[in-house]
């Protein structure tokens, strides 16, 4: 499967990653590069065979639900690039 | 002093031959003096160091000191350190300072083990080089020329030019075991869930995993009574119970029945790498192991199935870094849009682009059968060729890379060529199995690492054979002429 330009520009924007406009052309050929050597995997017979999402196939263990976090905003709201009054700054959304 | 094991130390510490403040002070004063060759270290915080040698030397002297009491410990800048500055190698994190350990550092300051600091690796774990790193590339030891491997090069540089005794790392397509072969030094993967993710950044989460690394499979058995173990705060963390790693180190590998995949000894691997595994694996026979052929007909794929998953995973998990709550925030944002893309533009590197790239395309819409899924599927006939061997076999034994450490910028412009790097660790990620490197000669003055497989949870027989090799050969206790202050 051969991925063209707009692809590219399409999930940079899905991951939200900006890429400058004369990047875009090598990154697309880097990225069918990697795309065409995974093409590899149409060649494996997987007919009836479940996929494997957990290497013990393991299913998510739930706990009791029971308070065990202390809060601790301040120590978080520390390390955050912008906060006021305990809450996370970031550009106006809505005018 | 730089020059002894884990174990060594432990019993000097006991015998009160030197204290812990002596061994941090030694071991402090070589980095200062010769780290800027390797730059293997982030981040070392000597203040901190010295209080914490001088906390266990005081519990030494109570006589309360746990197995791991004052030894210095050096780790791979993915764990979480409250109050010190966990990088991960990236940008995105150049600022961050956790406010909580991860488990394992946790529970290594429970024993009164030393952090002596922080260690450098490929930006968020990917790369097989370290080349990838923000903080520039780490340098092999053994030839400064060369990459050390990758991602936890630092941690291996770092043992390997005797500036730590031991270090941690982690493992996602077989990055504890290639840095521990092209370093010449002996580290472990264990199974996945073995040891707690949690405060370890998350890259892969099907297939992380941390390990120790050594200079001896005894010194890792010892590292890893630490660090294995259930941690209710991962939900991913095995309820299997851990063992103990050191128990078993002294059983005779008599009819131990090794397994070598026609596979991983195929044209890819240098002749020379080849030659001296051989020679190896005749020493396991010289001790009464049976070596038989076994087959892994699906190992070509783990390369295009894990460089489906590996990036899945990593672009979901990599969707936290939004310049909101910690990290790197870009300048003067125009708005919320403009926030998240530039930050993430500037936080991240190009191979981390890339990767977040491709797993996103690999779980889009209408792409998500043909690549995520179909990965998923190989993954499960990957891990039954490996359950399959295991009837057959104890052990899976064959080479941790293609060839020994290469040059500096010999691959990082071509990621292909880098991917192949890690032909022979990859599968053992997505099966999920324990798996170990240990030093088995050299080609050209560069160390070849020998790699050994086992089923699930079987680390404690791992590092039996590993020790076993290692009383009757002396590749792991080789150094390289430079961390003695020689020229290279």
């Amino acid at each position: 499967m051969a991925i063209e330009q707009d692809e590219i520009e399409k999930i940079a924007e899905l991951a939200r990653i900006r890429i400058a406009p004369d990047q875009i052309g090598p990154l697309t050929q880097r990225i069918a590069g990697i795309l065409g050597m995974v093409d590899q995997l149409q060649a494996a017979d997987t007919r009836d065979v479940e996929p494997m999402a957990n290497p013990l196939d393991a299913v998510q263990r739930l706990r009791s639900d029971e308070v065990t976090e202390q809060n601790r905003r301040e120590d978080f709201q520390a390390i955050a690039p912008a906060v006021e009054n305990g809450l996370y700054l970031v550009p106006r959304v809505v005018e | 002093m730089h020059d002894k094991s884990v174990a060594q130390l432990i019993a000097g510490l006991r015998d009160r031959h030197f204290s812990s403040v002596e061994i941090s002070r030694c071991f402090l004063d070589r980095i200062a003096r010769l780290d800027s060759t390797y730059n293997s270290f982030i981040t070392v915080d000597e203040d901190a160091v010295l209080a914490s040698a001088a906390a266990a030397d005081t519990r030494i002297a109570a006589g309360e000191a746990a197995p791991l009491t004052g030894v210095p410990i050096a780790h791979k800048d993915i764990f979480c350190t409250n109050g010190m500055r966990t990088s991960c190698g990236s940008r995105m994190l150049d600022n961050f300072t956790p406010p909580y350990d991860a488990t394992i550092i946790r529970r290594f300051n429970e024993e009164g083990a030393i952090i002596l600091g922080k260690t450098g690796m490929d930006e968020f774990a990917m790369g097989s080089s370290n080349e990838t790193s923000y903080y520039g590339p780490v340098r092999n030891p053994w030839d400064t020329n060369l990459v050390p491997g990758g991602s936890s090069g630092g941690s291996a540089a770092a043992v390997a030019a005797m500036l730590a005794p031991a270090a941690t790392g982690t493992d996602t397509g077989g990055s504890i075991r290639q840095p521990a072969a092209f370093c010449g030094i002996t580290g472990i993967k264990p199974t996945y869930g073995r040891v707690s993710r949690l405060g370890m950044v998350a890259f892969a989460s099907s297939l992380d995993q941390a390990g120790p690394m050594a200079y001896t499979a005894e010194d890792c058995a010892l590292l890893l009574n630490a660090m294995a173990g259930h941690d209710p705060l991962d939900s991913t963390s095995s309820e299997v119970p851990a063992e103990d790693y050191c128990a078993g180190l002294q059983e005779k590998l008599q009819g131990l029945r090794i397994g070598l995949p026609r596979q991983y000894f195929d044209d890819g691997l240098d002749a020379a790498t080849a030659r001296r595994i051989e020679a190896a694996l005749k020493e396991f026979e010289a001790q009464g192991a049976h070596l038989v052929e076994v087959d892994l007909p699906h190992s070509q794929l783990s390369i295009p199935a894990y460089y489906v998953i590996a990036p899945a995973e990593a672009s979901t998990n990599l969707s936290r870094f939004d310049g909101v709550r910690y990290g790197h925030r870009c300048e003067n944002p125009a708005d919320l849009h403009d926030l998240y893309t530039r930050t993430r533009e500037e936080g991240f590197g190009d191979e981390v682009k890339r990767r977040i790239l491709v797993g996103t395309y690999a779980l889009s819409a209408g792409y998500y059968d043909a690549y995520y899924k179909k990965a998923q599927q190989v993954r499960r006939l990957i891990k039954q060729d490996f359950i399959d061997c295991f009837d057959q076999v104890d052990v899976i034994a064959g080479p941790t890379t293609p060839g020994p450490a290469f040059a500096l910028g010999a691959k990082s412009d071509d990621p292909l060529a880098m991917y192949l790097e890690d032909i022979y660790t990859l599968a053992v990620n997505l099966a999920g199995l324990p798996g170990m490197s240990l030093p088995a000669g050299e080609v050209d003055g560069k160390p070849v690492g020998l790699q050994l497989i086992g089923p699930h949870f079987a680390e404690a027989r791992l590092l039996n054979a590993a020790h076993q090799f290692q009383q009757a050969t002396n590749w792991h206790l080789q150094r390289p002429a430079s961390a003695n202050g020689e020229v290279a």
